[in-house]
C-alpha cells in the first residue's frame, strides 16, 4: 500500500494537551472550572472554531484512562485546594493515612550486597529486632511524613477526575491515542502528530492503514510522564537548559494485593522500608480500605547492577520475614511497573517554548526528598491553567515569553520551587553509597536544604560495572560465561541463574502472590497490545548492541519484552509484553554516537500495556 | 441501494483478561470490585457495529444507532474509546451491567428504547447485535429484542451479510463448524453477529469528536432502566475450578502443544 495514497488527516482545536496523569488532571479540573463558569465570554470562545466554546482535546497513549502506574501516598495539598470538599473514601481504594512506620530490613537470606556500614548498621539493629530481621524506626523525619495524608489508587483517582471533566463536556479525553510528536516549525511547537495506525513493526503501511492525524494548536500542553514520547522529541530538539541533566532514575514496580482475611493491618497503614533486598532498592506498603493494599519497591539507577531487575527483586522483599508474616495468604490483583525522573529540579526541561508548557513528573516536579509525585505534578498543572486562563482573558498568544511570565513565574513563586529547592541536592550522598546518601537527606531534610552532602553525577552507564566486575568473588568469570551462554541459548535474561548462584533462594511460586513473571503480566498487569501499531522501543543502531555485553536493557525489563536477540547481538522485542516502563530508555549501556546523554534506544509512542485501573 | 436504519444492541463487559469473581451482594449476584474493572464494548456486539459501520457506509442514506445499557458514568468513559472507531448515534440506558441481569428485562428494555427511537424507519430496520455476550453467554437476548419488535427474519451466529438493497445473503454458523448461507427479501431483519469479517477500525479522534455532539446528550437523557433478576432467586454464584500455567515457548510445533495440553488435561 502507498503511503501517499491515503492523506494525513488534520484538524485544529485551541488547546491539545499529550498524556492523562494527574498533572494533565490538575490541568483541565481547574480549566474547566473556568469554562464552566465563564464560556459565554468572548475571552473563552475558540479561535479555531468560531461560536464554539474553546476546544480541548487530550490524548491518552494508554488502552483506557486510569490505565497506569504511580504513587498512591500523598499529602494531597494541591488536590485538596482544586476540591475543598475532597474526601477520599468517594474514590475506590482511597483513605486518610492513619499511621506511618519506617522499617530497617536486615538481610536474612545472606544473599544481599552489603557494604561495611551497612553490615554495622545490621549489627546495631540486630539488637532490637524481634527475630523478624527488621526494625521498626520510631522517629520519621518531618520531611517525609504524610500522616495527614490521603491513600489513593492512582488509577481510580484518575478515572475520578476523568468522570467529572467528561461530566462537563467541555474538555474531551481521547484514551488509546499515542502522540508521536510535536510538530514543530521555526522553533515553534504548532501542534502534535498523532500515531500512524495500520502499519506492522516497522511502521510500514499494512491494511486499515491510517496516517497520524495532525491536530494543531494554539497551544500544546505536554503531560507524558518522564518516558513521554513528544517530552523526549522536545528535549532532542531543544537541549535541557544549561547545567540540567536527567542522570536519577529508577524503576518503581507494584501489586496490588488482597491481604488474608485475618490480616491485622489497619486501612490507612503506611510502610516504608529500607535496607533489603539490596541497601539501594526502597520498599513501601499502603493498606487500603476491605483488605486491600498497594505494595512495591524502588530500584534506583544509582544501584550499579549490571543485573538490575525489578521483579525477582520485589519478590524477595515481600518475602522478607517482617512482610511475609503480614501477607502470606495474599492474592495478587494487580501489577505494573513504571519509570520515575528522579532528578527533580536538577532535571528540569525547558518549560515553556513558543505554543508549548510542560506539566508534571517530565517537567521535574518529583520532588525526591520527601518521595512524592503525584501532588506536584497536578499542582503544576493547575498553574499552568491559572496561567493559560490569563492568557485568554487578555488574549495573549502562547509565546515563550508570555508562557514565561505566566506558567513560569507562576511555578517559581509557589510551594513546589520552595520544596524543590530543598531537595535539589538530596539525594547527590547516594552517588558515594547508601549510608552516605541516607545522611545526605537527612541533613538535606533538617536544614532545609542548606547543608547537603555533595555528590557527582555521572550517567548510570558510566558506572556500570561489567558483571564479571559485579561478581568478582562470588562466582568464577569462566561460570558466568557458561550461564551467559546458556541464557543466550534459551534467550533468557541472566539475573535468576546468577541471583540463584549467588545465594539468593529460588522463589516458592504459590500460585497467589508469588507467581512467575509471565503469570504477573497476564493475572496482575493483564497486559495487552492492539495490532496494527509500530513497535515503540527501537534499538537504533545494531553495531551498538552487538558491542554490549551487559545489555541492562534485557535484565531491567518489567515485562521480560526485551529478550536476548540471535546470537548475543540486537536484542528483541515483543510489544505484546511491554508495560511501557520505559526503564530501558535509561538503562541502556550504549551512548548513541552523536549524543552522550542519549542511549542507543528510543522510547516512541505506543499502544496498549496495562490493563489495569487499579494501581 | 436503499439505505438502511441499523440499531446495534452493545452492552459492556469486563476488559479481557480482567479476573472476575463473582459475589453475593446486597442487591443480588454482583462481580467484586465491578465498579473498578475496565469495561470494554462487549466483543460480539462491538463487531456488529463496526459491520453495520461499514455496510451504512456503502449505502447511501443509511443511519447506525447503538442502544446501549449499562452506568451511565462507565458508559460515559466507554463512548471516549468507541466513539472514535465508527460514526454512530447513541441511545443510552442506565442500568446495571454484568451478566447477573435476566435476559427477558433487558430485552425489554432495549426493544422499547428501539421503539422510541425518533425518525427510525422500521421498514427498513436492521436490528444488529452479538450472538452471546461474554459477559453471560446466554444467547438469546437478540432474538427476543427481533420478537418484541415484529421481526420474523432472524439469523444468529452471523458472519458475514451481503445485499444489494432489497435482498439480504446471510452466512450464518451453524452445526458441525458449518455455514449456513440463507437469503431472503429485507429488511426488516435481525442479524445476531459472531465476529464478522471485518478488522477493528483504527482509532480516530476527529471521528470521536463528531460523534461526541451526539453521544454527551443521548448520556443527559439516559433513562434509568430498573433491572432485577425476575421472579429467578439466586442461591449462590460461583466459579468453576480451573488451573492456570503459564509458560512462553517459541517455535514450538503445534503437534507438540496438542500433546502437552492432551498430558495436562489428563493429569487434571
Amino acid at each position: 500500500m502507498s503511503e501517499e495514497a491515503i492523506p494525513r488527516q488534520s484538524m485544529d482545536v485551541d488547546i491539545a494537551c499529550v498524556g492523562f496523569g494527574p498533572a494533565t488532571g490538575g490541568f483541565l479540573t481547574t480549566l474547566s472550572q473556568a469554562l464552566e463558569e465563564r464560556a459565554t465570554e468572548p475571552a473563552f470562545q475558540s479561535r479555531v472554531a468560531p461560536g464554539l466554546p474553546l476546544q480541548v482535546v487530550c490524548f491518552e497513549r494508554a488502552d483506557d484512562l486510569g490505565f497506569g502506574v504511580s504513587g498512591v501516598v500523598t499529602r494531597a495539598r494541591g488536590i485538596r485546594a482544586s476540591f475543598p470538599e475532597f474526601d477520599p473514601t468517594e474514590i475506590p481504594m482511597g483513605t486518610k493515612v492513619a499511621s506511618e512506620r519506617l522499617v530497617y530490613l536486615q538481610d536474612p537470606v545472606g544473599a544481599s550486597r552489603r557494604s561495611p556500614g551497612i553490615r554495622a548498621l545490621d549489627r546495631l539493629s540486630g539488637v532490637a529486632n524481634n527475630g523478624d530481621h527488621a526494625v521498626e524506626v520510631s522517629a520519621i523525619p518531618d520531611f517525609l511524613r504524610k500522616d495527614d495524608g490521603v491513600l489513593l489508587s492512582i488509577g481510580q483517582f484518575n478515572q475520578w477526575v476523568a468522570g467529572r471533566l467528561m461530566s462537563t463536556g467541555l474538555v474531551q479525553l481521547w484514551p488509546g491515542m499515542p502522540v508521536s510528536q510535536p510538530l514543530i516549525e521555526d522553533d515553534r511547537v504548532v501542534g502534535i502528530r498523532l500515531v500512524d495506525q495500520g502499519t506492522d513493526r516497522t511502521g510500514s503501511p499494512e491494511s486499515g492503514y491510517m496516517p497520524g492525524m495532525d491536530v494543531h494548536a494554539g497551544l500544546v500542553v505536554v503531560g507524558d510522564g518522564p518516558a513521554g514520547a513528544v517530552g523526549q522529541r522536545l528535549d532532542e530538539r531543544f537541549g535541557l537548559p544549561e547545567g540540567k541533566h536527567q542522570r536519577d532514575w529508577a524503576v518503581g514496580m507494584k501489586m496490588v494485593v488482597d491481604l488474608p482475611e485475618d490480616t491485622a493491618l489497619e486501612p490507612g497503614t503506611v510502610l516504608h522500608t529500607i535496607g533489603y533486598p539490596e541497601p539501594e532498592i526502597f520498599g513501601f506498603l499502603y493498606v487500603q480500605p476491605e483488605r486491600v493494599a498497594s505494595l512495591g519497591i524502588f530500584v534506583p539507577s544509582w544501584f550499579a547492577s549490571p543485573v538490575r531487575t525489578g521483579y525477582r527483586y520485589l519478590q524477595h522483599w515481600m518475602m522478607h520475614p517482617y512482610l511475609w508474616s503480614r501477607l502470606q495468604g495474599s492474592r495478587m490483583r494487580s501489577w505494573g511497573a513504571k519509570t520515575l525522573q528522579e532528578s527533580g529540579l536538577r532535571g528540569e526541561p525547558h518549560l515553556v517554548g513558543d505554543g508549548y508548557a510542560r506539566i508534571g513528573e517530565g517537567s521535574g516536579s518529583t520532588n525526591v526528598l520527601t518521595g512524592s509525585g503525584v501532588d506536584e505534578a497536578w499542582t503544576t498543572g493547575v498553574l499552568l491553567a491559572e496561567a493559560v486562563i490569563e492568557h485568554l482573558e487578555r488574549d495573549v498568544p502562547f509565546t515563550r515569553d508570555a508562557l514565561t511570565n505566566s506558567y513560569v513565574a507562576r511555578r517559581r513563586s509557589s510551594w513546589l520551587q520552595t520544596e524543590a529547592k530543598v531537595a535539589e541536592k538530596a539525594r547527590d550522598g547516594f552517588q558515594r553509597g547508601v549510608l552516605t546518601g541516607l545522611v545526605g537527606m537527612g541533613l538535606s531534610g533538617i536544614t532545609g536544604g542548606r547543608i547537603n552532602v555533595s555528590g557527582s553525577h555521572p550517567h548510570p552507564r558510566d558506572r556500570m560495572p561489567s558483571v564479571e566486575e559485579y561478581y568478582e568473588g562470588r562466582i568464577p568469570a569462566e561460570e558466568i560465561a557458561s550461564i551467559r551462554e546458556s541464557c543466550q541459548r534459551s534467550r533468557a535474561s541472566l539475573h535468576d541463574v546468577l541471583m540463584e548462584r549467588a545465594g539468593w533462594p529460588p522463589i516458592p511460586h504459590d500460585g497467589k502472590l508469588l507467581v512467575s513473571h509471565q503469570d504477573a503480566l497476564l493475572m496482575g498487569g493483564k497486559v495487552q497490545a492492539p495490532p496494527g501499531y509500530p513497535d515503540h522501543v527501537v534499538f537504533l543502531y545494531p553495531h551498538l548492541c552487538e558491542s554490549c555485553e551487559v545489555q541492562l536493557c534485557v535484565e531491567v525489563c518489567s515485562g521480560q519484552a526485551i529478550t536476548p536477540g540471535e546470537g548475543g547481538g540486537v536484542p528483541d522485542f515483543d510489544r505484546e509484553k511491554c508495560v511501557h516502563c520505559g526503564a530501558c530508555v535509561w538503562s541502556c549501556t550504549r551512548s548513541r554516537e552523536d549524543e552522550s546523554e542519549r542511549g542507543n534506544i528510543e522510547f516512541r509512542a505506543g499502544a496498549g500495556g496495562l490493563h489495569s485501573a487499579e494501581n | 441501494m436503499a439505505g438502511f436504519h441499523i440499531v446495534v444492541c452493545g452492552g459492556m463487559v469486563p476488559d479481557p483478561l480482567q479476573s472476575l469473581e463473582p459475589v453475593v451482594g446486597p442487591d443480588g449476584p454482583a462481580l467484586k470490585n465491578e465498579a473498578m474493572l475496565p469495561m470494554v464494548l462487549d466483543p460480539w456486539a462491538a463487531h456488529s457495529l463496526y459491520e453495520a459501520a461499514h455496510l451504512a457506509a456503502h449505502a447511501p442514506g443509511s443511519k447506525v444507532w447503538l442502544v446501549s445499557l449499562g452506568p451511565k458514568a462507565r458508559l460515559q468513559q466507554l463512548m471516549m474509546s468507541i466513539a472514535q472507531k465508527v460514526s454512530f448515534e447513541l441511545v443510552a440506558l442506565d442500568g446495571a451491567a454484568g451478566g447477573f441481569s435476566d435476559a427477558y428485562e433487558i430485552a425489554r428494555a432495549l426493544a422499547e428504547a428501539i421503539e422510541g427511537i425518533p425518525d427510525l424507519d422500521r421498514t427498513r430496520l436492521l436490528l444488529f447485535g452479538g450472538c452471546a455476550s461474554a459477559a453471560r453467554d446466554a444467547g438469546v437476548t437478540m432474538s427476543m429484542v427481533a420478537e418484541r419488535l415484529g421481526l420474523t427474519e432472524q439469523f444468529l451466529g452471523v458472519d458475514m451479510l451481503e445485499t444489494d438493497g432489497d435482498r439480504l445473503r446471510i452466512k450464518e454458523r451453524v452445526e458441525g463448524g458449518r455455514y449456513r448461507i440463507s437469503e431472503c427479501d429485507a429488511p426488516p431483519a435481525m442479524l445476531a453477529w459472531a465476529t464478522g469479517t471485518l478488522p477493528i477500525p483504527p482509532n480516530n479522534p476527529q471521528l470521536g469528536m463528531q460523534n461526541m455532539r451526539s453521544i454527551m446528550p443521548a448520556l443527559a437523557r439516559a433513562k434509568s432502566i430498573p433491572l432485577g433478576s425476575g421472579d429467578v432467586a439466586f442461591g449462590a454464584v460461583e466459579r468453576p475450578v480451573q488451573r492456570r500455567e503459564t509458560r512462553v515457548v517459541k517455535d514450538m510445533p503445534p503437534e507438540d502443544i496438542a500433546r502437552e495440553i492432551v498430558a495436562w488435561m489428563r493429569e487434571g
